[in-house]
């Protein structure tokens, strides 16, 4: 009976981990700008791969493979938003600026009237 | 098909897109990565060929250090590629025909996971079988690499030797002196310098473990010696050159490049002087198993400071360089 | 040929075609940094192919677990490409650090360029009108 709670418990962790993974794939694709890829990047290193962890960890028990696992996410957690934080510091430094799209520098849309009395004040 | 012949050609498919996209990008940044990750896909399809310690090794060493020498030229060459002006049509038959030769070669192979092919019956079930008791030692990969077939890792250990030696050669004429002036840490990366001083202990104690470790799980000497370099060089990366080679200079370095392989030679010597044969590992114990134990730990040990040895040394080689453009143009 | 043969030998097939595209990067295109890169693909697509051959159905990775009956993977091929690993690693860092070299002599990576400037070093000859450097 508790094998079967192991194992359901262990199969939603993996595949909600593949969801994310994929889901950050995905993200990497479609997405327009450089920022908006590296934040859908991120996901994939750390929360998919966490979730996959996790998962494993519930198959493996409490055995030694669990504490390894647990060392490996421990290290995951640490790099992964380093390194998308170092990819991202990278292209600023370097000169990259995220787009703004362009009706919050020109016309907003047709809403309620509001009383911008200046320029707008960003270039 | 079953499950596993699926993953075998998921992972093989995904390689060859890889390989493809290296060969039509001309941006050299994304071919390098490109190669990392190929390295790094092909370790897991190794994982699941049940080799565990190719896969640690391809790893540490594919998706590791030759990147980063890779990126260390790119920073000293260039940044595209030129555009191809010639058609290609001789290499591509070439390349098609010697493919298709191939192909033909295959047909005759023994397929694959069959148990009852050629390779696997005639020398391997003796390695199996006997590691237990004439070595003692779970990992029957380590066994075989250090003492069965001790003779080829010694001569690999000196070719490692020898190219870290090349290297240092070609490079070390052009290798600036540290002058105290040029700065180019990355000091102003607080959330990079903690995350290195928390990281660089665990990397050298994984290191060790794996150093050690290695006659009962994967491991063995050059996945420690690589990881043992990895953690010098993330160093180096951050914190500057200059800081590095004051922590660990380029000459203790280079010693150490020579007593790796020192070590294992001289492992060998030690068993002449008991009177058996160069390497024999069973008189340097009491009894076989135990002599085999410290014979491997010894020559194990002197692969891997000969492997970090050579990877700091050839990075120090390549980070030293003048680079091309100066600091002010940051 | 059968659909047991397909299974049996794809492996080997797509493992040859990788070593293919490594072998048409390194001499179809003039950049070395290229070139060194498609040796390290065909270099690992060789390790594949060896360790494909080395894989027993059923098998599990040679590390001896005290089962007596538990089947094991080949470890000699392991063996052999464990330190075809970290000497190809050794001689691509030599390659690397001799196409530093040859840049820091030609002021260039690009095979025609070089072989340009070594025609008129050696022979005089005019350089066609073409484009400057890169």
């Amino acid at each position: 009976m508790s094998q079967i709670v192991i194992d359901g418990v262990s199969w939603a962790l993996l595949i909600a981990g593949s969801i994310l993974v994929l889901v950050g794939a995905l993200g990497l694709m479609r997405m327009p700008d450089f920022y908006t890829r590296m934040h859908a990047a991120g996901i994939t290193d750390t929360l998919g791969a966490d979730l996959i962890l996790l998962g494993l960890m519930v198959q493996a028990g409490f055995t030694l493979v669990t504490v390894k696992l647990l060392l490996i996410g421990a290290f995951l957690f640490f790099t992964s938003p380093t390194s998308t934080h170092a990819i991202a510091n990278a292209a600023y430094t370097a000169g990259l600026r995220p787009s703004i799209s362009e009706w919050d520098t020109d016309e907003p849309p047709e809403g309620p009237e509001r009383d911008h009395g200046e320029e707008d004040p960003r270039p | 098909m079953t499950i596993a012949n699926f993953i075998d050609m998921a992972f093989l498919v995904f390689l060859g897109i890889t390989a493809f996209a290296i060969l039509k990008l001309r941006a050299l940044f994304a071919v390098v990565m490109l190669s990392s990750v190929f390295s790094l896909v092909s370790a897991g399809l190794l994982v699941h060929l049940d080799a565990v310690d190719v896969a640690f090794t391809e790893a540490a060493v594919g998706a590791g250090i030759s990147t980063v020498l890779m990126l260390a030229t790119l920073a000293l060459t260039a940044r595209r590629e030129k555009a191809p002006t010639r058609t290609h049509a001789v290499p591509l038959i070439v390349v098609f025909l010697t493919g298709l030769a191939l192909v033909y070669g295959t047909l005759d192979m023994p397929r694959f996971g069959d148990p009852q092919a050629p390779v696997h019956t005639h020398v391997a079930p003796k390695y199996i079988n006997d590691t237990e008791k004439e070595i003692g030692m779970p990992n029957i990969v380590t066994a075989v690499l250090a003492s069965y077939r001790g003779f080829d890792t010694l001569g690999e250990v000196t070719v490692i030797f020898t190219a870290g030696i090349g290297v240092l050669l070609l490079l070390a004429a052009s290798i600036r002196e540290p002058d105290g002036l040029r700065i180019q840490t990355m000091d102003h990366h607080l959330v990079l310098r903690v995350v290195t001083k928390v990281l660089i202990g665990p990397i050298l104690l994984f290191a060790l473990y794996v150093q050690f470790h290695g006659d009962y799980g994967p491991g063995g000497g050059f996945q420690a010696g690589v990881i043992f370099a990895a953690a010098f060089i993330i160093y180096a990366l951050v914190f500057g050159l200059e800081n590095a080679r004051a922590a660990v200079p380029g000459q203790a370095v280079r010693v150490l490049v020579a007593c790796g392989v020192l070590l294992y030679g001289g492992v060998g010597v030690v068993s002449f002087l008991f009177g058996e044969n160069y390497l024999n590992y069973s008189v340097l114990g009491s009894t076989q198993v135990s002599g085999q134990h410290l014979g491997i730990i010894l020559v194990e040990f002197g692969v891997g400071l000969t492997v970090a040895a050579v990877m700091v040394s050839t990075f120090y080689a390549f980070a030293g360089q003048n680079p091309p453009i100066g600091d002010e143009d940051w | 040929m059968g659909g047991s043969d397909f299974l049996g030998l794809f492996n080997y097939w797509i493992v040859i075609v990788l070593m293919m595209l490594g072998l048409y990067t390194v001499v179809s295109r003039g950049n070395l940094v290229k070139k060194i890169i498609g040796l390290n693909i065909f270099q690992t697509s060789v390790f594949l192919l060896y360790i494909s051959m080395g894989k027993v159905a059923g098998g599990t990775a040679p590390i001896l677990t005290g089962d007596p009956k538990e089947v094991y993977s080949n470890p000699l091929p392991h063996v052999l490409i464990l330190t075809a690993i970290v000497v190809g690693v050794a001689t691509t860092a030599l390659g690397l650090a001799l196409v530093v070299r040859i840049k820091n002599a030609y002021d260039s990576i690009e095979e025609d360029e070089i072989q340009a400037a070594d025609d008129e070093m050696e022979f005089g000859v005019e350089p066609a009108a073409k484009d400057g450097p890169p």
